[in-house]
């Protein structure tokens, strides 16, 4: 599906793997949470990433996180907001650098907040008009509170200036 | 700076906006704009639109959109209620209704015409951002902050700095269940802080700052519960880091199976309040503090964003008070029931009563808020507030000039002297609006508030609470009732559960129920005869729930249901 990246189309490298499709000993893939054991033993080196249910506790990746690349998060309807959660405590608690992608059926008008939460990513949904998701990545210049991305501050205001 | 250029004026009693306010305002027109034209095209659905229209406060009700416009911490201005007296009078049928969340709501608006309803608003500095929808809800607030003899800290500072942070919060605007916050500055409860999600209480810190009182899981709706104190001692600086790992936890960990288990009080009390604490204290701690802290500094550039009432008032000011109030006993008498004494000599808090006699709580025409309006500029620095109880106040007014004020008012029809007795009725939309109604609410509070219409009555049986909710989901608050109302549906007639013993105050409790329910008009004389009852027994100067906490239900339910 499409990969949405600074509001823009970019090209997927990754291949998403389900619970039963063999796992390539090469190339960049994203396992689900309970495959992650078999995917870190493949060869270090090897681009790792990994898909959590949005109930998913952020603390059990503590220990894999040095190894992946990419932590896939998700949104089976949009009003289920706990993958904001998630993403935010990855950069905020875990500390990861690596990509943050959503995954699931998130709406444009979100498209704001994933990115505040610390979401790198956005695999569109099917049916997704890019263009759409493109003007919600500009359509605020103020946000008011601060974020993950650690926007500058106006002064000493709450707002912050965004892009 | 040549002292020739001078300032706008800032509003008294609420934040001014400034040109970045502004600005982000008209971008969330424009995106609202851009979703109603993607929704009538079809590319968004029913099913996507709706939780977008919600977050700006467009709800579909019975018959049309209902539009529920935020009034944060329910301060507004004169040019702003002149705006919703224009808008009602263009886009609705010349009224508007003031809610419990000290809000205002249109009852017969246009999908179509909503976008430009909420530019008009932008342009007076409003919106209906967040007034509905599973996210942070406007931030209620006393009624009479700023001006109450017995406050201790002005809340509305920080209910402004939370109504900024919880402006589209990137993480807590797809909660499980919507999220409401009160914030008092009074060892006295105005804001039934017991009953919300989260209730705040703002007090003197020692080194000279605030810090807050903290109560969490507090609700009403099907599973009524008093909040559970989380902490005594948040530092200011701490106010929004604290806030994101409460809201965090909920976020995470609170119910989205079931939408009538998925309050936070539900969390709350399935984790205990020593499990929710752990969690929140953990978060609390793994957090980037130094990210959310709320420095002094920023406190005092919001706070630099109210204009302050210039209060002065002549020496006798309180002697030509007393005297209109000897020469005039029905003056006297709205003096009594309708006023609340201000901190500045001089100067008094009025309640302008939108509960007359018969009438529909809350309801305001466009011509009586235009009035208001223009009262609100000759006598309070322009300043209005809305009640949680559905009245409107004007807080900074002159002792020597209420007299004229009253005058003007009851020339309107909004001198009814009934603030905190039987008239002073809070009721949900009820079946005659709302989808989610199992009986009408508002037939029963005008039969009610008629049959009690004597101002020498009322003030005989003195401070009771009456709360009528049209289904369980307790808009109307009639868990927290001295006499709480329940519409239920009996086989497709309505029926009303009465409760007793409720209250929203610092002596918080939910109402207990009496007995089996009564038709409408049975109702209506049965709390007749539970006045009727109180009245015999009370002792002193009790009030109504004195008098049933000291001697319990049965006699009330005697009165109610042994009738030959």
């Amino acid at each position: 599906m499409p990969l949405l990246e600074n509001g823009r189309l970019v090209p997927d490298d990754w291949t998403t793997l389900d619970a039963d499709a063999p796992l390539p000993a090469t190339g960049p893939v994203i396992v689900p949470l309970s495959r992650l054991e078999e995917g870190l033993a493949r060869p270090h080196g090897e681009k790792l990433g990994v898909a959590i249910p949005q109930d998913a506790e952020i603390d059990t990746l503590r220990t894999a996180l040095p190894r992946l690349s990419l932590v896939a998060v998700t949104f089976p309807i949009f009003r289920d907001g706990r993958a904001f959660s998630q993403a935010r405590a990855l950069r905020e608690h875990l500390h990861f650098t690596g990509e943050i992608r959503a995954t699931g059926k998130p709406l444009p008008d979100q498209y704001e907040f994933l990115l505040r939460c610390g979401v790198s990513t956005v695999d569109l949904p099917p049916g997704s008009e890019p263009e759409v998701w493109a003007r919600a990545h500009t359509r605020f210049r103020t946000a008011y509170q601060p974020s993950v991305l650690g926007e500058r501050a106006e002064g000493v205001t709450l707002r912050r200036l965004l892009g | 700076m040549p002292d020739t250029i001078q300032a706008p004026a800032l509003p008294v009693g609420h934040y001014g906006y400034d040109q970045v306010d502004r600005a982000f305002l008209a971008d969330r027109v424009e995106q609202f704009r851009d979703q109603v034209a993607r929704r009538i095209a079809g590319t968004l659905s029913e099913d996507e639109f709706k939780p977008l229209r919600l977050m700006n406060g467009l709800y579909l009700q019975l018959h049309a959109y209902m539009l529920r416009i935020a009034i944060p911490y329910g301060v507004l201005d004169s040019r702003q209620m002149r705006e919703l007296a224009h808008i009602a009078r263009t886009y609705d049928r010349d009224y508007g209704h003031f809610t419990t969340r000290q809000n205002l709501q249109f009852n017969w608006i246009r999908l179509e015409d909503t976008p430009d309803i909420l530019a008009r608003l932008a342009d007076v500095d409003m919106h209906a951002i967040q007034t509905s929808g599973n996210c942070i809800r406007n931030v209620t607030c006393d009624q009479f902050a700023g001006a109450a003899q017995d406050e201790l800290v002005d809340p509305r500072v920080h209910a402004e700095i939370l109504r900024q942070w919880s402006t589209l919060h990137p993480e807590f605007t797809f909660l499980p269940r919507k999220f409401k916050i009160a914030i008092s500055g009074s060892p006295n409860d105005r804001v039934a802080a017991r009953f919300h999600d989260i209730g705040l209480v703002a007090k003197p810190a020692p080194d000279g700052g605030t810090m807050f009182d903290v109560f969490v899981g507090g609700g009403m709706g099907r599973t009524p519960i008093v909040g559970v104190h989380l902490r005594d001692d948040l530092p200011e600086e701490d106010l929004l880091a604290y806030l994101e790992a409460m809201v965090r936890v909920y976020n995470e960990y609170g119910r989205r199976d079931n939408i009538y288990k998925a309050r936070i009080k539900i969390l709350v009390q399935a984790l205990g309040t020593e499990g929710y604490r752990a969690k929140v204290d953990a978060e609390f701690a793994a957090m980037n503090r130094a990210r959310y802290r709320l420095p002094p500094e920023t406190v005092a550039a919001i706070r630099a964003r109210f204009g302050t009432p210039d209060l002065h008032a002549p020496d006798d000011a309180a002697e030509q008070l007393a005297r209109a109030r000897r020469a005039d006993p029905a003056f006297d008498r709205w003096v009594r029931t309708n006023t609340h004494p201000h901190r500045a000599p001089g100067h008094i808090s009025a309640v302008i009563s939108l509960k007359p006699a018969g009438g529909i709580p809350g309801d305001a025409t466009s011509a009586q808020m235009d009035i208001i309006a223009d009262l609100a500029d000759r006598h309070a620095f322009g300043e209005i507030r809305v009640t949680h109880m559905q009245n409107l106040v004007l807080g900074h007014v002159r002792q020597d000039e209420l007299h004229a004020l009253w005058q003007a008012l009851r020339a309107a029809d909004l001198a009814s002297a009934n603030i905190g007795l039987i008239g002073d009725i809070i009721a949900c939309p009820g079946l005659d609006y709302c989808s989610l109604a199992n009986a009408r609410s508002i037939p029963i509070a005008q039969k009610l508030s008629a049959r009690f219409a004597s101002p020498e009555l009322q003030e005989t049986i003195g401070p009771i609470e009456i709360k009528i909710s049209g289904c369980i989901n307790a808009c109307g608050h009639h868990h927290a009732g001295h006499i709480g109302i329940l519409g239920v549906d009996k086989k497709g007639e309505e029926f009303f559960q009465l409760t007793l013993g409720g209250s929203p105050g610092s002596d918080a409790s939910v109402g207990q129920i009496l007995g089996p329910a009564l038709p409408e008009d049975a109702t209506v004389d049965a709390i007749a005869r539970l006045v009727d009852a109180y009245l015999v027994h009370r002792t002193g100067g009790e009030r109504f729930l004195d008098t049933y906490r000291r001697l319990g239900a049965a006699l009330f339910k005697d009165a109610v249901y042994a009738t030959a």
